[in-house]
């Protein structure tokens, strides 16, 4: 038996019945790595002698009753942007080829807690910034469905180790799409929660309000229990939300019946690949026939989410970036005239082309005399936009679209014309500008083979109910199909 | 175009963001922020008069907490992450002449 073809929750089963130990389920986890990597490069760093240190402990504390939720001693992967104390943590960049993490972020240290064994750290846009895992400093990540295509981004490593088999599951963050769109992608299941949900501590920042932690996952069930797992109030995040209600897996009920689903018309035109838009009528289809109320309507604001996105988030990034100065951590220049030149020359140096370009976009809106003139907009553009989902979310519980308008790309054809890219991101990033929650869940595959995604979005601190309706979705759907090259 | 990314402004700009940047990086950065800000501009289509700028979606208050050391001395951890360290300190080039 493939024990990386089970769901988390199949492999914790196993786990807490002694049919399988934990080192045979982080040796099963590594002999995937290293047979698969190869084709699909996921992992920046793989930790085998930590993992297996990890594994002997929980055997111990499973062995001895301390541990017994659903996820112990099951594997999993972290993307490289959450640091991990005594692991090396890169954010895909040069400028953190050789940091090495003196604590461990807070979503991290829950998992732990809940007995999970890290086996290492996954691939990724260059701190986060893209859509394909090809700004990586150190190498393109492949689709498992096709190694041909990207496995979209900025979490997809995260998503081709899941979809991959290397790991039941992984920790992906989302700042306008990064782990809704490479779970569409690679046909698994993402979800974004509520911004505050989640800790951000020892998230290395990208855009501090839009930036969020969350679970890739095979299935809805593993989305809500490693939801349940990770999400916690935290006095060390200061935008971190006490919230009501932690047990996100009481919404795993196959029921839609009532749930009243908005389709947003402007999501389903012009630019939306029709064998995505037939994928997504036919799951609106199916939760009408469980007995959900299903309808179009008008969102509105769709086409300005983009661009008040980008100002806000390089805004952001210009300024958190700005502690990359060569002094404390990271690379520094080894040639350098003075202190200013030293900076210039490590920044040059040690971050890559689209890094640079948000920096440079972000330092300009930020800048006097523009700051009104763009960066105050966007802020307003925002609340419009934040209106007019309160205004949706009156008549609905969730709001059911497309992920992304087309299903994976080619390797090597996204980053010549980066605008082209950023419009990818239509259907995905008004949920972080408006803090949502939302899921991203395989419906179906085009004539290629590759996977297609639905995305529901939720109201705030609604997670249950998206969680709900995807789960009656999936039930209908069945288990996706695994990669050919399972 | 609104040409708002002359030589000065990218100059100006490369300031801010601490990056040097090659003559032909320049270019393509103008090029690149003109076409961004082309688009951004689409933005001025909307009506924001009278609208208050959200930056963060809930309400958020000041989180406030005793000045109480609770981590412990880790310098020696930290400091194995610098490129460059002396007697417990950063080096960094000489700053005042």
């Amino acid at each position: 038996m493939d024990l990386m073809s089970l769901t988390a929750l199949e492999l914790g089963r196993k786990i807490k019945a002694k049919e399988v130990s934990v080192l045979e389920a982080a040796r099963a986890a590594l002999d995937a790595v290293k047979s698969r990597e190869e084709t699909l490069h996921a992992f920046v760093t793989v930790d085998e002698e930590g993992a297996l240190a990890q594994a002997e402990q929980i055997q111990k504390k499973i062995d001895a009753g301390e541990l017994s939720g659903p996820l112990a001693g099951v594997p999993v992967a972290v993307k490289d942007v959450m640091c991990t104390e005594g692991l090396r943590t890169t954010c895909s960049s040069k400028m953190l080829e050789n940091f090495v993490p003196v604590y461990t972020a807070e979503a991290v240290i829950n998992l732990q807690k809940a007995g999970a064994v890290v086996i290492g750290k996954t691939n990724m846009d260059e701190f986060a910034m893209g859509s394909t895992t090809e700004t990586s400093a150190f190498g393109a990540t492949k689709n498992p469905y096709d190694a041909g295509r990207v496995p979209g981004g900025s979490s997809g490593g995260s998503a081709a180790a899941v979809a991959g088999r290397e790991v039941p599951y992984a920790l992906g963050s989302d700042t306008g799409d990064s782990i809704r769109q490479p779970s569409a992608y690679c046909g698994v299941t993402g979800l974004k929660p509520t911004y505050g949900t989640v800790s951000r501590y020892g998230l290395i920042a990208y855009a501090s309000s839009l930036d969020q932690i969350g679970p890739m996952t095979r299935d809805v069930s593993d989305c809500a229990a490693v939801l349940e797992a990770i999400a916690s109030y935290d006095p060390k995040d200061s935008t971190s939300v006490k919230r009501e209600d932690y047990d996100f897996t009481s919404a795993l009920t196959d029921d839609a019946a009532g749930t009243r689903i908005g389709i947003p018309r402007d999501y389903m035109g012009e630019g939306l690949d029709p064998e995505v838009k037939a994928a997504i009528y036919a799951a609106a289809k199916e939760l009408e026939r469980k007995g959900a109320v299903v309808e179009e309507f008008d969102l509105g604001l769709v086409k300005y989410a983009i661009p008040a996105y980008y100002v806000i988030a390089c805004a952001e990034a210009s300024s958190n970036l700005a502690r990359f100065d060569g002094v404390k951590y990271g690379y520094r220049a080894e040639e350098f005239e003075g202190l200013h030149d030293m900076y210039k020359k490590t920044r040059s140096q040690g971050f890559g082309p689209e890094v640079k370009r948000r920096i440079m976009l972000g330092s300009f809106v930020l800048s006097s005399g523009y700051y009104d003139a763009y960066y105050v907009k966007a802020l307003k553009v925002k609340a419009l936009i934040k209106r007019a989902f309160d205004e949706a979310f009156k008549r609905y519980d969730c709001i059911l679209g497309p992920v992304a308008p087309a299903t994976a790309p080619e390797l090597g054809k996204s980053l010549r014309d980066p605008l082209k890219m950023y419009l990818s991101d239509i259907y995905t990033i008004s949920v972080n500008l408006a803090g949502l929650p939302g899921i991203s869940l395989p419906c179906g595959m085009d004539k290629a083979g590759l996977p297609i995604g639905m995305q529901l979005i939720g109201d705030a601190f609604q997670e249950k109910k998206i969680i709900r309706t995807a789960y009656a979705y999936e039930c209908s759907r069945g288990a996706f199909p695994a990669p050919k090259m399972i | 175009m609104a040409n708002r990314i002359d030589d000065e402004m990218i100059e100006y700009v490369g300031i801010l963001a601490k990056l040097s940047l090659s003559d032909e990086e320049k270019e393509k950065a103008k090029k690149d922020m003109e076409e961004m800000l082309d688009y951004i501009d689409t933005l001025n289509e909307l009506d924001t008069e009278g609208v208050e700028p959200m930056s963060h979606t809930f309400p958020v208050y000041n989180v406030f907490r005793e000045d109480v050391v609770t981590n412990g001395d880790e310098r020696e951890k930290m400091q194995a992450n610098a490129p460059k360290v002396k007697n417990g300190g950063f080096v960094v080039p000489r700053t005042v002449e």
